[in-house]
């Protein structure tokens, strides 16, 4: 049975046990129609001219799983950034382990999706925000709110500052043959609070795992949101993450995104600009080898005046691998002042690895400052053999130069031990020893 | 006496197109509609072979099957194929050998576009092969030319006269099936110019043509076939100017350029189709594909000044199958009022070393919306590939659009390609500091845009710069000095 067929069939009992008044049951339902509609995209769609998804499509994925065993810590520690303290939400199997979670709920909420869906107590947040800045025409986004179950829900109220990061784990066990896996996360920083966030997909077996992740994100005024996702996956697991955000007046948010493991990543990244002021920031390392796909679909929709958006993605392509950027900048007629920039660079690093860039900017306002830029090349000759003549060895040479080649985006990392730990991955890719610990 | 770029934009949405007339010249015209019977007719017509009748309606056939496409960022009400004449040719068909012999009406026409032959003639050595309303009615140089070897003449004449050099390329930059205004153009194209430069032959003059669509709801298919043989060089300059019409009117050319081994082509457009009027009412639709392929170190470069127009949608392209071939792309596109222009290039490196740049300078005002679109395409075995590309984009006031649709796909590890755009304004500080050193602000303005342009202007040949001054002067006038 074809994948979407199977979906659309097994949603009737997915949604059996809820209530058919409550408005999430509207949500879903209408989310179902729009997925069962435009069907999963293909090709033939501009925006994924360069990433096919149909390969992912073709294992018989478990909807439902069982929930496996539950993990020992000590098992999984080193997936985690155990050498701070945090907050912690980790998911075996798409269902919450609490083992090797610490959640929170005093000043602000760290805690389930489920929990915030089902207690009277976050109604007013959640009817507020769930479900309101996502695009309803894309039809992945659409297919998990449909099957939406469990994720993170994170709400700081006015004024407070969450004093650890929060780490967001899903692990899937290969207790089942093949797995989708549909989290949903919410994360609400109202008035002045902030929040660091951490999230990171990992499976532990060799089983095909596709997961299809959505997180919104609101940041209210003067809010600040800083938010990594460390994709170091195996290559039997892919990866769809939407990522939508909002920001209110003077608010900062910023996305990082690691991507060095996975068959297939695609990163869809959209900001909405609701107020004057704001600053978004959309950075990236993408270091990949073998077959490896990494397609990084941005968008910056500038609606409102004064506003400011960096956008910095560096690649480093070897073997057969592909990247694809995708960066659209949208300059509303409103948004004068606007100051949006946007720089793509790549390194190819073989004959067969391939790089598709479309920097793309839509301005409709005259008193903008926008600019992109893009490149792709090689490691200079020259640089390289300053190294070799100074005794470094080729492939430490090599590694020394993508590392600083990437390492602009690595200083904009807020947290020391994200960044020690981004390095050690890196160091760890490009197959040298710089005096870092084995971690993954 | 402040100039301020208020008073500049209010300038520009009241400045009407200066060169609306229209030239009454009896023509004979074919009933509207198109079928495979008209396209038959055409090439009878024309008393061209029947492979070539065989051509046309192999591409007829081929356009049935086919969508206009709607991917560019233009909208406009799409044209009435069957409400268009396909041919439509001025009556008096004897060939003239001088001037005098041309109908003076034509002449008068062509005085008030400021291009008069005899001047053009007399002081700026360009041989001109008219194109009115589709066939070509005048030729002048061709002694000149012909001592050298070349040909320059209508595409129907070398159809008849040299078949099989025409046999041997047309198409094959361009198949008939590119895409949906290509085939038709290859159904129903009435005529266009053909050139051919033999081996080693540096052609003495700047080659040009003038189109103009001039009968009422005749749409023009222009057919332009360039050959440069084996190191030669030539340099082909094309302009446009349209006579003012309420109703849209199709204008769907295919230019091919070949540039045989070590051979260089130099293609300069100046366009200025009627684009419509104040309130967006009427102007030319003209969707263009032009498209160079580069032998071993060959050279293409496009320069373009797009200025007028309703809708553009045109890519001028170089396929870099040589290796050691360089392909260039200098543009202009100025939009105003309610214009619409989806313009860029395409840049496919095939072969070794190849190397390719790209300009493109947008300014839009009024209304109006300017999009640049670009693929830059490094092929598996295209090693050592260079590119440069750079789109910056000039906004006047508050109510048009800029857009850079850039694609880059490179599949080849030793490929360098840069790309780099920019959107701003006439800066305050820019003015400011041109104020300060007692340049008035018209002055200051118009000194912005020409060094704005001035990277594509120095490309085009000296007989050309002048007349893109000139249109760039009605499209901005008060802004260009």
């Amino acid at each position: 049975m074809e994948l979407k067929d199977k979906l659309v069939s097994s949603f009737p009992a997915h949604e059996g046990g809820t209530d058919v008044r409550s408005p999430l049951h509207r949500i879903r339902t209408e989310a179902m129609k729009q997925f069962e509609h435009k069907g999963f995209p293909s090709k033939r769609e501009e925006a994924w001219k360069y990433t096919s998804i149909n390969t992912l499509l073709k294992p018989d994925y478990s909807l439902f799983p069982e929930g496996g065993k539950g993990l020992e810590f000590e098992e999984v520690k080193r997936y985690f950034i155990h050498d701070i303290d945090s907050y912690r939400i980790a998911f075996v199997d798409g269902r919450y382990d609490e083992g090797l979670s610490a959640m929170a709920h005093e000043g602000f909420d760290i805690c389930l999706m489920s929990t915030a869906l089902e207690k009277p107590g976050y109604r007013e947040v959640v009817e507020k925000y769930f479900n309101s800045t996502v695009n309803t025409e894309d039809s992945l986004t659409s297919l998990n709110t449909a099957f939406l179950r469990e994720g993170v829900f994170v709400h700081v109220p006015k004024g407070k500052v969450v004093d650890k990061p929060v780490q967001i784990l899903h692990f899937s066990t290969g207790s089942e043959p093949a797995l989708l896996l549909q989290p949903r996360n919410l994360i609400v920083a109202g008035e002045n609070a902030q929040v660091q966030v951490i999230e990171r997909h990992q499976s532990l077996s060799d089983h095909p795992v596709l997961t299809n992740s959505v997180t919104e994100i609101f940041a209210g005024k003067r809010a600040m949101v800083d938010y990594y996702k460390i994709q170091n996956d195996k290559l039997s697991a892919s990866l769809i993450d939407n990522t939508y955000i909002s920001q209110e007046r003077e608010s900062h948010v910023s996305v990082h995104t690691f991507s060095f493991g996975g068959k297939l990543t695609r990163n869809n990244l959209n900001f909405y600009h609701r107020g004057e002021y704001v600053e978004s920031t959309l950075k990236g390392v993408t270091i990949l080898e073998g077959q490896q796909h990494v397609d990084h679909h941005t968008l910056v929709n500038h609606a409102r005046p004064d506003c400011e958006s960096h956008q910095d993605y560096k690649g480093i392509y070897g073997d057969r691998s592909t990247g694809v950027f995708n960066g659209k900048v949208i300059v509303e007629k409103e948004a004068q002042k606007t100051n949006a920039f946007q720089q793509n660079n790549n390194i190819l690093l073989d004959d067969k690895a391939t790089v598709n860039t479309k920097p793309q900017l839509e301005i409709f306002a005259d008193d903008v400052k926008c600019s992109h830029g893009c490149t792709i090349g090689q490691l200079d000759d020259d640089a390289l053999f300053y190294l070799r003549s100074r005794g470094i060895p080729a492939r430490e040479a090599k590694a020394l130069m993508m590392y600083a080649f990437a390492n602009n985006v690595l200083e904009s990392v807020k947290i020391p031990e994200v960044q020690a730990r981004i390095n050690k991955l890196i160091a760890r890719k490009l197959g040298v020893r710089m005096g870092f610990a084995s971690e993954e | 006496m402040a100039y301020t770029e208020e008073e500049l934009k209010k300038e520009l949405e009241t400045k009407e197109y200066e060169y609306g007339f229209y030239t009454d010249i009896e023509s004979d015209t074919f009933p509207v509609g198109l079928n495979e019977d008209i396209v038959r007719a055409i090439s009878k017509k024309k008393e061209e072979p029947g492979w070539m009748t065989e051509w046309r309606v192999e591409a007829f056939r081929a356009w049935e099957q086919m969508k206009e496409p709607e991917w560019a960022n233009i909208h406009y009400e799409k044209p009435d194929f069957q409400k268009i004449s396909y041919y439509s040719a001025p009556k008096k068909k004897d060939k003239y050998n001088s001037l005098d012999e041309v109908d003076p009406e034509l002449l008068d026409t062509f005085n008030k576009l400021g291009i008069s032959l005899e001047e053009q003639k007399r002081l700026a050595g360009v041989a001109i092969d008219v194109v009115m309303d589709s066939v070509s009615v005048a030729t002048t140089f061709r002694e000149t030319l012909a001592e050298k070897g070349i040909i320059f003449c209508s595409i129907s004449e070398a159809i008849r006269e040299y078949p099989e050099l025409v046999k041997k390329y047309i198409g094959t930059v361009v198949p008939q099936r590119d895409n949906f205004y290509a085939a038709l153009n290859s159904a129903v194209f009435s005529d266009g110019s053909f050139c051919y430069i033999p081996e080693g032959v540096r052609c003495p003059m700047e080659l040009s043509t003038y189109f103009r669509i001039n009968q009422a709801g005749t749409g023009q298919f222009e057919r332009t076939l360039v050959i440069a043989d084996k190191g030669s060089y030539v340099s082909y300059l094309e302009g446009c100017t349209a006579p003012m019409r309420d109703e849209n009117q199709l204008h769907a050319a295919v230019v091919e350029l070949i540039a045989l081994d070590d051979a260089e082509i130099k293609y300069s457009t100046v366009q200025n189709w009627f684009p419509g009027g104040k309130d967006g009412k009427g102007g030319v639709f003209n969707f263009v594909t032009k498209r160079g392929l580069c032998e071993t170190n060959a050279k293409i470069s496009w320069t373009q000044v797009e200025t007028g127009s309703a809708i553009t949608w045109k890519y001028p392209s170089c396929v870099l199958k040589g290796d050691h071939s360089v392909g260039e792309f200098y543009s202009i596109a100025v939009t105003n009022n309610y214009q619409q222009a989806d313009t860029g290039t395409k840049m496919i490196h095939l072969g070794k070393n190849t190397r390719s740049t790209i300009i493109s300078k947008g300014i839009s005002a009024g209304k109006s919306q300017n999009s640049y679109r670009g693929l830059v395409q490094v092929n598996s075995r295209a090693a050592n590939a260079r590119n440069f590309s750079q789109c910056d984009s000039l906004l006047m006031g508050n109510n048009c659009g800029a857009h850079t649709f850039p694609y880059i796909e490179a599949k080849n590890k030793t490929a360098q390609i840069e790309h780099e755009a920019t959107t701003s304004k006439i800066g305050e500080d820019q003015i400011f500091y041109c104020n300060q050193r007692g340049i008035d602000t018209e002055k200051a303005i118009a000194l912005i845009v020409n060094g704005f342009s001035k990277e594509v202007l120095n490309k085009l040949p000296m007989e050309f710069a002048v007349e893109a001054q000139k249109l760039l002067e009605i499209s901005l006038e008060g802004s260009v000095g």
